[in-house]
């Protein structure tokens, strides 16, 4: 049967080639929205992780009174965490990011640093809520918060994924048409071999399996094509985007990762050209009897 | 053996064959002739199962081929042998290989098939050809290879619609030699053919078809053909 696979495949080398082609094409921009998607969760994942409220605190604000004020924060069960930062502490921190500049770090003191409250929510539709809390506390001097940042950013996670499933959708809709068309013109090319098949007692399995694994290798080489373009732009882009996205730890893409992209794309490919090769069969064989 | 019981085929408004009724025994040799268009192939196409009558019933030894499902067609035709006045070979299988096709089909092992296949090849006279490929064989040698294809199954019935159509009078009669030898060893053959001479030659029995009706059957026939007065 592969003896035959292969003759198949190779009897008419363009049209396998532009099943393969299309199928790629598809497969990569899928594998692409893919990974845009996974690493803005990646980028989402670190914005949330970080402390998103921060409440600077009066100089005067005792530490009983800053103790009650976590408590009340604590109290609305919207709070993943609150860390108190000292004045020392936020000097430490100064120090630490200006490290490279003595002329700002001669000039800066802990006493003209204010202590802070960073609290981290346990949603974001928690932040409003604390804010609200801490605008009104005496002892709070001002809040900062990245609300908008995350909301920004979980919007774009949302249209890209919705975007991404549409384009996903249309692309493997006309990577299953494409197979249908290719499979069917190969049947048709070979209508009367089929049918002499069929007349010397074949059965439907031996007739049609090999169109259903060519349906399905071309699904195979597109996704290996595809996951190489893909890795390639990836390596091309890494040491852009890693001073771009400086912090976040994102890059470089972990082999695994790759590895899970590739079984996702065989997957899929798989799907692509089984579905292709059956709807074409189906086609045909109501024809045949 | 094969029990036509009024049997009709439409093919929309067309009609192919009208109320066909016919018996033929296990180990008969029959010819079916008439004009083109009488409702030969039919006949043929409705045996194979590739057509399912109108009406009517179609008995193969106990088999009662127009109930048999269109999964199980495949098993049904493994029983029968056909040989087509066009060959129908594989232009890219050797001889040896367009023979062993059937029997690759039904999954035989490769030592069996070779043994199957080279019996058959000299009992058609094909062992000497068993390399080539069809573009280099002879009308009467893809002929003999096709019967060759039919029969390496050993299949109790062997239908045969026009063998002899493409070939002249003497690998004509070569072919018909052989399809009396696989007869005399208890095939049952049906033959559609509109060859006078073939038909005359053999005194087998003769049905004939015309406009998709049995208008003769006689047990040892001759072809008749209408005359013309001029």
């Amino acid at each position: 049967m592969f003896k035959n696979l292969k003759q198949h495949i190779f009897r008419s080398p363009y049209q396998s080639l532009a099943a393969v082609l299309v199928i790629s094409f598809s497969l990569f921009l899928i594998s692409v929205f893919f990974l845009l998607g996974a690493g803005s969760e990646e980028i989402l994942r670190y914005f949330e992780s970080r402390p998103q409220l921060i409440a600077y605190l009066k100089d005067e604000a005792k530490p009983q009174e800053i103790e009650l004020l976590k408590a009340k924060i604590e109290s609305t069960g919207k709070a993943k965490k609150i860390d108190y930062v000292s004045k020392e502490d936020a000097l430490k921190t100064y120090r630490h990011l200006f490290k490279d500049k003595p002329l700002l770090l001669e000039m800066v003191t802990a006493k003209i640093l204010p202590a802070s409250l960073e609290i981290s929510p346990t949603n974001l539709s928690g932040i409003k809520e604390m804010a609200d809390i801490l605008k009104k506390e005496f002892i709070v001097e001002d809040i900062d918060f990245e609300e908008d940042v995350i909301s920004t950013l979980s919007r774009f996670i949302t249209n890209l994924r919705l975007v991404g499933i549409i384009v996903a959708g249309i692309l493997l809709l006309i990577s299953v048409l494409t197979v249908l068309v290719i499979i069917g013109m190969k049947i048709s090319q070979r209508k009367e071999e089929i049918e002499i098949l069929k007349l010397l007692g074949a059965s439907s399995w031996y007739v049609y399996l090999p169109l259903y694994f060519e349906g399905i290798i071309f699904g195979w080489l597109a996704a290996g094509i595809s996951w190489g373009l893909t890795y390639g732009l990836i390596l091309y882009t890494t040491p852009f985007l890693v001073n771009f996205f400086s912090g976040i730890p994102i890059f470089p893409v972990s082999v695994f990762s790759m590895m899970e992209v590739l079984g996702g794309l065989f997957g899929l490919g798989t799907i692509v050209g089984f579905l292709g090769s059956f709807l074409a069969v189906i086609r045909f064989s109501r024809s045949v009897r | 053996m094969i029990v036509f019981t009024n049997v009709t085929k439409k093919f929309g408004k067309i009609t192919a064959l009208e109320d066909v009724s016919f018996n033929i025994d296990k180990g008969e040799f029959v010819f079916l002739t008439g004009p083109s268009g009488a409702g030969k192939t039919t006949v043929i196409k409705l045996i194979l199962g590739e057509y399912l009558p109108s009406s009517g019933e179609i008995t193969v030894g106990e088999e009662k081929v127009n109930k048999i499902s269109r999964k199980k067609l495949y098993l049904w035709r493994r029983k029968l042998g056909v040989v087509f006045q066009d060959y129908k070979l594989f232009l890219d299988k050797t001889v040896t290989e367009n023979v062993a096709l059937p029997l690759q089909i039904q999954g035989i092992s490769a030592a069996e098939i070779r043994e199957r296949v080279e019996k058959t090849l000299q009992l058609v006279g094909l062992a000497e050809r068993a390399y080539l490929f069809p573009a280099q064989l002879a009308g009467g040698e893809l002929q003999r290879t096709s019967l060759a294809r039919a029969m390496v199954g050993g299949p109790e019935v062997l239908l045969a619609d026009e063998p002899t159509g493409n070939l002249d009078p003497d690998t004509a009669s070569e072919i018909m030699k052989l399809l009396k030898e696989i007869n005399d060893k208890g095939t049952t053959v049906l033959m559609a053919t509109h060859n006078e001479e073939i038909v005359n030659g053999c005194k087998e029995r003769v049905i004939e078809l015309s406009k998709g009706k049995v208008v003769r059957d006689e047990k040892e026939g001759r072809y008749r053909r209408k005359c013309s007065k001029t």
